[in-house]
């Protein structure tokens, strides 16, 4: 009995739990990536035990991957060579972590995996508990297995209605962002439900769960459904998950007479495309209120918005037309898999022909180490999920968040766009 | 019984340690810069025993962990705030730093007051004006993993199933 996160938790305890509680609990995978993973070796030596479950190690290069400095080269390297001194099967540079995690079939309803990622968040979508940890506990975790958490308590939000022609998730989360603040979600679970989100595709969902760590929460979550089942069936390999073999693998847990320290309800029927402004994320703005902002770099990527179904918005909109020339318009797609499948049904070559730059998958421009850096005094619009200040490269340089129709919109002006009077 | 230094809220990890310096993951390095920028005082003349007293959300932004590094480094005994940032919150309990929420305290607390903090008791007692106000008892796990001086240091000699029995 209890709310989405009481019901994991519990499964996983193997008696009931309630929020405030502090529980040591076996954790199913345990994700990390080249900027974490060095100091998480480092805890790991120094601790001076031997890796409980290597089959649970998790370790993605998609940070700064292919290098783009000595710097990111040497942490490669002290990765790869720690990968092969302790046999680690797992080390993926397929795109970046999160997405990864899902479409490698990591990630199952009911599972419990930590991540060296303020981003982890993002497997609450599939209805797995998720959440971002620091480096060091990583690194115990990779000795013990397990990770102490105290039970969070929950905030739902009950989204009803459909969105209107181009509205997207990416909207109704920016929306949702600015209405519970940068610290609205700290320590807290928020569990996503209502009739809007059932009617949600897998890819559209991932959305809420990942932004969750924008409002602070600990873990964003989503029941899983026929949606979460039919995506696993069909779009990951079979991969059983480590703990629990004679479980079934694919538990779907549901909130059950939750006790919820707030309910939010939001109609998403008349919500309109949203902007995050710089420079926070809940400094949110209808796009109408921006509109004619002029930006110098449109990025189409990360863990939020860079699936092959944000690729097809993008490239139906630019479909035999040109983006602004004055603009960058990058496009970095969240996983090679999403990267073939787009190039297989033509999008890249539709992206390309309307002059984007194409690049290989991973973060990209995200964390502003590679792959699109902004200059002092230039804008961008992007699909990421957080602006701080200088991510993308100079602190003097300032960060729009919107949904990939936003974004095509954009490309083709050179100025914050609606995308309601070009989608086709 | 230390002094205490009182910071602002939402203080963020590179307000803590700029990024700059986290080139280094040696506590008494860190600790050379720490607030270097918000009160650079403070890393000259902190002693050890001296306690932070922080504003709402203290340790937002990354999930670095050499801000919480940075502070045991400089030997302060605690953090008392209304509320920490999640990943910080966790950072610092794994890596030994004691932290204290009291919104009560952090009203009433100015700088330099000489405050005693009992981390098992959550009491803190500020000497300055003879108030007392009461944080939630640090949970025994905590106590645990402070004492060893952080979870690495716990699990050389302990199995972690020893955090909670
Ligand atoms: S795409 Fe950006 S937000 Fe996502 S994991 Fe990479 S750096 Fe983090």
């Amino acid at each position: 009995m209890g709310t989405l996160v009481e019901e994991i938790f519990s499964r996983k305890a193997g008696r009931q739990v309630q929020a405030g509680e502090i529980v040591l609990l076996d954790v199913d995978y345990i994700m990390s990536h080249d900027n974490t993973t060095p100091l998480a070796i480092k805890a790991f030596r120094e601790i001076g035990k031997p890796i409980l479950d290597k089959s649970r190690i998790v370790i993605h290069l998609d940070h700064a991957y292919p290098a783009p400095n000595v710097l990111a080269a040497e942490n490669h390297k002290k990765i790869i060579e720690f990968v092969k001194e302790q046999e680690l099967p797992n080390l993926l540079h397929q795109g970046v972590c999160h997405q990864v995690m899902i479409e490698e079939g990591f990630i199952t309803p009911g599972a419990i995996v930590i991540g060296a990622d303020s981003h982890s968040n993002t497997y609450g979508a599939m209805g797995a508990f998720g959440a971002g940890l620091g480096s060091t506990e990583i690194g115990v975790a990779w000795v013990t297995g397990k990770c102490w958490f105290k039970v969070p308590e929950t905030i739902r939000v009950e989204l009803s209605g459909q969105t209107q022609a181009g509205v997207y998730a990416k909207d109704v989360m920016i929306h949702i962002a600015g209405l519970l603040g940068m610290d609205g979600g700290t320590y807290r679970s928020v569990e996503f439900g209502g009739e809007y989100i059932a009617n949600l595709p897998m890819h559209e969902r991932i959305v809420f769960p990942n932004m969750s760590t924008e409002i602070g929460a600990k873990c964003g979550l989503i029941a899983a459904d026929e949606v979460t089942i039919n995506y696993l069936e069909n779009e990951t390999p079979a991969r059983r998950r480590v703990l629990s073999e004679s479980k079934d693998p694919f538990e779907a847990l549901h909130p059950i007479n939750p006790r919820y320290e707030r309910i939010l309800e939001i109609d998403v029927s008349a919500l309109t495309p949203q902007v995050a402004c710089h420079p926070d994320v809940d400094n949110v703005k209808p796009l109408t209120e921006v509109e004619g902002l002029d930006v110098h770099e449109v990025y189409i990527g990360t863990c939020t918005n860079a699936r092959y179904e944000d690729l097809e918005i993008v490239a139906n909109m630019l479909k035999d037309k040109k983006v602004n020339p004055l603009v960058r318009v990058i496009v970095t797609p969240a996983s090679d898999r999403i990267y073939k499948k787009a190039l297989k049904n033509g999008l890249i070559e539709i992206l390309m022909d309307a002059g984007c730059t194409v690049t290989g998958s991973g973060c990209g421009a995200c964390i502003g180490r590679h792959g699109g850096i902004l200059a002092p005094g230039e804008r961008a619009l992007t699909t990421m999920n957080r602006n701080f200040i200088g991510r993308m490269g100079s602190p003097l340089s300032e960060i729009y968040l919107a949904s990939p129709a936003t974004a095509a919109a954009t490309a083709l002006t050179g100025k914050i766009t609606d995308p309601r009077g070009i989608l086709v | 019984m230390g002094k205490a230094w009182t910071f602002g809220e939402n203080m963020n990890t590179d307000e803590i340690i700029p990024g700059r310096y986290n080139i280094t993951i040696d506590p008494v390095e860190l600790a050379k810069n720490v607030f270097c920028e918000v009160k650079p005082e403070y890393a000259k003349t902190v002693k050890p025993g001296d306690v932070i007293v922080g504003g709402q959300n203290f340790g937002c932004g990354s999930s670095r962990e050499h801000a919480p590094i940075a502070i045991k480094g400089s030997q302060a005994k605690c953090i008392i705030a209304p509320s920490f940032a999640r990943i910080f919150f966790r950072n610092a309990i794994n890596i030994g730093l004691p932290i204290l929420e009291c919104p009560e305290a952090v009203a009433d607390i100015t700088e330099g007051d000489d405050v005693d903090v009992n981390l098992s008791t959550g009491e803190i007692f500020n000497r300055a004006n003879g108030h007392r106000y009461q944080a939630r008892a640090l949970p025994d796990f905590v106590l645990k993993i402070a004492e060893a001086g952080g979870i690495v240091n716990f699990l050389k000699t302990h199995d972690i199933q020893d955090l909670l029995n």
